[in-house]
């Protein structure tokens, strides 16, 4: 067990080593450098940039953002359901069934008050 | 090795946690943040909970961290920049405060206050089964009600958002 998440680790650390070394040592090493004005402006999407970057941004950003948490938890649940669902029996399909049930009252709702739409 | 590897995750962990708060700019804050519940994901692995270890990634780097950064966009923090940190009094307090949490925990986990019950799965059970089968198991049998409970939480959580994020809208 502690040696398959050994492998994960040392998965993780070539992968920031290999981004670090090809980022900051060989593509330095490789490149050119010959820097203007035109090439160092904030590239966005090829138009000039218009004002900062710190705008407000609109709360329905937040709305989707807290709607995905609440089924992200959902399926955080339902993971350990379905891993231990052929010792539980039909009667852990019910409360999940209930769980899932209260929870599509909240989807119901944002969905009717138009807090998905995007206007 | 197991015990370096402690050391180093514990050490990420506090260095990211103080980075979180020394950081003017709020979105480099939420980046620390990401890396402290990274290592701490790291230290839930290390006591055998790796079902723990996987939400805390999920949800928490994941979903959680998302939701910050949007709060962080929406509150427009462009002042919060620039202001400098008071000393004085502020400090004090501060100070004094952590003072007091630090011997609390102390108290708590060098005087014997927290000693768990040993319960029906023992470690050794645990790792045979499975982490994330004896959560289950446990979760939908014995702690029934409060996982019901949860789903009428997150239910009050869309609810609310909406109702003050409407109002805005409007």
């Amino acid at each position: 067990m502690a040696a398959d998440y050994a492998y994960v680790g040392l998965f993780l650390l070539v992968g920031i080593l290999f981004v670090v070394f090809t980022i900051e040592v060989l593509s330095r090493l490789l490149r050119p450098s010959r820097p203007n004005p035109e090439k160092l402006s904030t590239y966005e999407c090829g138009e000039r940039p218009i004002g900062g970057s710190w705008i407000q941004f609109h709360v329905r950003y937040y709305l989707y953002a807290l709607v995905y948490i609440v089924f992200a938890v959902e399926t955080v649940f339902l993971f350990p359901w379905a891993v231990a669902f052929h010792r539980l029996g039909f009667f852990a399909f019910i409360e999940m069934m209930i769980f899932i049930a209260i929870l599509l009252v909240g989807l119901a709702y944002a969905w009717k008050k138009g807090a998905l739409e995007w206007v | 090795m197991e015990l370096g590897l402690f050391i180093v995750l514990a050490l990420v962990a506090m260095a990211s946690a103080i980075a979180v708060i020394i950081q003017r700019n709020p979105v480099y804050s939420a980046l620390y943040l990401i890396l402290t519940f990274l290592s701490l994901a790291g230290l839930y692995l290390q006591l055998q909970a790796q079902f723990i270890a996987a939400i805390q990634v999920i949800v928490y780097a994941g979903a959680i961290m998302v939701l910050f950064l949007f709060v962080i966009m929406l509150l427009d923090l462009r002042k919060e920049e620039q202001r400098a940190v008071k000393g004085g009094y502020q400090l004090l307090i501060g100070l004094l405060l952590a003072a007091i949490l630090l011997g609390e925990l102390g108290l708590v986990f060098g005087g014997g206050v927290l000693k768990g019950v040993p319960g029906e799965f023992s470690p050794e059970k645990v790792s045979a089964l499975g982490n994330t089968q004896v959560v289950g198991r446990l979760l939908f049998t014995d702690f029934l009600l409060p996982f019901e409970l949860t789903s009428v939480i997150l239910l009050v959580a869309i609810v609310g958002a909406i109702v003050l994020a409407k109002r805005r809208l409007d």
